[in-house]
């Protein structure tokens, strides 16, 4: 074994790659929650948006226009995931599984003739100054956009969440959805517009893939992203900023489990992969074991239907 | 703004609402002047809520027109409502617990100013009126009493020119209630006008100028209720003449139940841990348990039932430790409870009475032989149930989740007392239900005891427990105070022991 192999800022700089696609998820799942739905059709989401990126990408030949169509094509996807549980007000959890199992249908379809291309490249950024400072420059100021526009979201959404009215209402809804439909808020139509966010949110996460951190299409490629972005939304708690604490803590475990495997690491790399899932049930455990603040800040109303009577 | 004594803020013509099966409003008519507290009154059922969910814009009315301050006036959401002056206190608290009180607060404004700038108002307004309140803590921190604060404040924040009331004192102390009055009364001089709804008619002769009474949909009387007496108003909501449960005096037999230091931690976030709870009741004894909701009720029964289990001699029997025995472990011995809530926690809410009977009844009725189900048995334990308590639905095979609450509720106390417990806990008996079926259900509940069983009452309801109960204790934070006779009691005393006076634990041994 030669750990000397591995090179602790190259391992931060492709952490940030590798944890780019499970934190646009997880952050755009963050808010799906928090509007009281839980979907766990992340998975399919993401797929679906990581071949609707690549084909278009690949068709137009412009990445940014893959991007916008990945996102569009996860949303429509959530779309149906909104229609079947807030107006014919299906059972959340089998639903979500069911996106997920379609999802993954539908991008193989789809990607039948994606098989083995190259995508056009996305370039990286340089900026002035910032890329060129010495160890911190090529570290955190060298990648592609998409990687600060995930930033951009998280940031985003704790202030949207934090200080602003929609924010509140959000909450609102996912706390309590009969109290904010006797306050007059539009249970319904808000949950709807969190979970296409939710959904285009997932579809950026897919397309990063197929577009940026592989860059090719494969079926089934998202292999258990999605998953492990429902996991993170737990594991933080429900905070944004916390979500990007466990996006790059699972991201830097996927980027080490490779370089172990490289240097030729004596345990099974199996287990680090286990160890996402693990950290999440033991932070479950020790969530539901606390009765304070902690176990709150699970959204009260979360894979609750909402059907408004009288 | 006209005033005259012809002059009134709110005018109803009327107005009907039918939902399929059922007219819950029939051309329902009355007017309210500004500064008026006008008593809305009537049985559960009689159409109260829909009434005022259409004047706060939840539901449109089928038919009929409401005016306000002389314009037409048919709001479309309760947003509209809001923005014509007229607040909400709801029934059911319509608050958010993991939010502080400031955001709660926002949520109920139209356009509430910046956070900072709230909780001064929120300051400002609630010294005004008494009704003291930090902005900053959580809202599922605060007890029942304080949560209807925040309700209040939030609609005053918005200077509402008529402000509805749904039953705001069910939860509070004797005390509370009164504060509450003096705020209204207060609200009342600066020409808010009050729209209450109860069916406490004591509190309705305290408060109110005048009464509109609503029996089955239709206004059926109005009074001015200073000059009538509560029982020609209970008359008029309910239609017939009151049948008072009869009590005779309970000479105490033997102690059946005891309950000696008692201590259960809660297991919800939100919930009451149980501190070190004493009693004991004898066969042929009513305990009455009173008390604001949310003070340990819920916990009290689930440690009773066997739900939560305690030390082995904290509960016992006879004087058998039971405290560690199950719920079906009790009910093999006689110890029955039937809990508050009775969708989900009393009854299975998609399953049929038939079934629900089979879930309490199957070991003291020996419905079931070998692990097979005796079916034709359990629908005839169901049938006789039906029967004896008059709960009115098109038989066994119906789904609990069809019926009304008052029905379900007949069948869930009416299951257990078939059963001929020793030891029967029920939690608010005769919550939601209509006069004439709670009184029913007292009386069965008397006569279970006059057959030498010991019952204990936990109720929100202080003329309910006064009216049953042979000693009477309360619980306060999860601690019980001693138990009293019932008789003599004074509303102060009551309320003091609600409100939690310690002395009397002294005098226990």
């Amino acid at each position: 074994m030669d750990l000397s192999a591995i090179n602790p800022l190259v391992l931060l700089a492709s952490l940030m790659v590798a944890a780019t696609p499970i934190l646009l998820a997880a952050i755009g799942e963050l808010v799906v929650e928090k509007a009281g739905v839980l979907n766990l059709g992340v998975e399919g989401m993401m797929i679906t948006g990581a071949i609707c990126g690549f084909a278009i990408a690949v068709e137009t030949g412009s990445p940014f226009l893959g991007f916008i169509c990945a996102a569009i094509g996860a949303a429509l996807l959530s779309l149906i995931f909104a229609f079947l549980t807030q107006f014919l007000l299906s059972n959340q959890v089998a639903t979500g599984l069911a996106l997920t199992l379609f999802g993954l249908g539908l991008s193989s379809l789809l990607g039948q003739s994606y098989v083995g291309i190259k995508p056009p490249a996305t370039d990286k950024l340089h900026l002035p100054v910032l890329s060129d400072l010495p160890v911190l420059g090529p570290v955190l100021f060298s990648h592609d956009l998409m990687v600060y526009v995930s930033l951009a979201i998280v940031a985003g959404v704790w202030a949207l969440l934090k200080y602003t009215r929609l924010g509140l209402v959000l909450r609102a809804v996912g706390e309590n959805h009969d109290a904010a439909h006797a306050l007059g808020y539009k249970v319904i139509r808000i949950r709807i517009a969190a979970i296409a966010f939710g959904g285009a949110c997932a579809g950026l996460g897919g397309a990063y893939l197929s577009l940026v951190r592989v860059p090719q299409w494969t079926e089934g490629m998202t292999a258990g992203a999605g998953w492990i972005a429902l996991a993170i939304v737990v594991f933080a708690s429900w905070k944004p900023w916390r979500v990007l604490l466990g996006a790059y803590l699972f991201g830097g475990v996927t980027v080490l489990q490779l370089n172990l495997q490289a240097a030729g690491m004596a345990i099974p790399v199996e287990y680090l992969s286990m160890s996402p899932y693990l950290i999440t049930i033991l932070v479950l455990v020790i969530m539901s074991s606390g009765k304070g603040r902690a176990a709150l800040n699970a959204p009260a109303a979360l894979g609750r239907v909402f059907h408004a009577s009288s | 703004m006209t005033t005259g004594t012809d002059h009134h803020l709110i005018e109803i013509d009327g107005l009907t609402k039918a939902y399929p099966g059922v007219v819950a409003n029939d051309d329902v008519s009355f007017r309210i002047k500004p500064g008026e507290v006008h008593a809305l009154l009537g049985e559960n059922g009689a159409g109260k809520s829909t009434l005022v969910k259409m004047i706060y814009g939840l539901v449109k009315p089928d038919s009929g027109t409401m005016r306000l301050n002389g314009a037409p006036f048919a709001p479309a959401e309760p947003r509209a409502a809001r923005a014509s002056g007229v607040a909400m206190v709801f029934q059911h608290f319509s608050l958010f617990e993991a939010l502080t009180v400031a955001e709660n607060v926002a949520l109920g404004m139209e356009d509430p100013p910046g956070q900072r700038e709230l909780a001064h108002r929120i300051r400002e307004v609630s010294e005004t009126y008494g009704l003291p309140l930090d902005p900053d803590r959580l809202v599922g921190d605060l007890s029942a009493g304080e949560r209807q604060r925040v309700e209040i404040i939030r609609c005053l924040l918005q200077d509402p020119r008529l402000l509805i009331m749904d039953e705001p004192t069910s939860v509070l102390t004797p005390q509370e209630v009164d504060i509450l009055f003096e705020t209204l009364r207060k609200l009342s001089s600066e020409g808010t006008a009050i729209l209450y709804i109860s069916h406490k008619l004591e509190e309705i002769r305290a408060l109110c100028d005048s009464a509109t009474i609503l029996r089955l949909g239709k206004v059926v009387g109005e009074c001015t209720p200073r000059e009538v007496s509560a029982r020609d108003m209970a008359e008029m909501m309910v239609g017939t003449t009151l049948h008072v449960p009869t009590r005779e005096a309970g000479k105490g037999g033997e102690v059946l139940l005891k309950v000696s230091g008692l201590s259960v931690a809660s297991t919800t976030p939100f919930g009451t841990t149980l501190k070190n709870v004493h009693f004991e009741v004898r066969a042929g004894e009513v305990l009455g348990i009173g008390g604001v909701a949310g003070n340990g009720q819920d916990e009290l029964l689930a440690a009773l039932s066997g739900e939560t289990l305690a030390p082995p001699d904290a509960v016992s029997l006879r004087g058998r430790p039971i405290g560690q025995l199950g719920p079906n472990a009790r009910r093999r011995i006689g110890v029955l409870a039937a809990p508050e809530e009775r969708l989900g926690h009393a009854a299975a809410p998609d399953m049929s009475l038939t079934e629900n009977a089979l879930l309490t009844g199957v070991i003291r009725e020996e419905l079931a032989t070998g692990g097979f189900v005796n079916w034709p048995k359990t629908r005839s334990f169901a049938e006789r149930i039906i029967a004896a308590f008059d709960v009115r639905t098109p038989g066994p095979d119906n789904a609990a989740r069809a019926l009304s609450g008052g029905n379900l509720q007949k069948f869930v106390i009416g299951r257990e007392i078939l059963q001929k417990p020793d030891v029967l806990v029920v939690n608010q008996p005769t919550w939601g239900v209509d006069a004439s079926a709670a009184a029913a259900i007292r009386q069965a509940l008397l006569d279970l005891a006059a057959e030498g069983a010991a019952i204990v009452v936990i109720s929100q309801d202080l003329d309910e427990l006064m009216e049953i109960s042979d000693r009477f204790a309360a619980l306060n934070e999860g601690r019980l105070t001693a138990p009293r006779p019932a008789k003599g009691l004074t509303v102060d005393e009551i309320g003091l022991m609600m409100g939690g006076a310690h002395d009397m634990e002294a005098a226990h041994a």
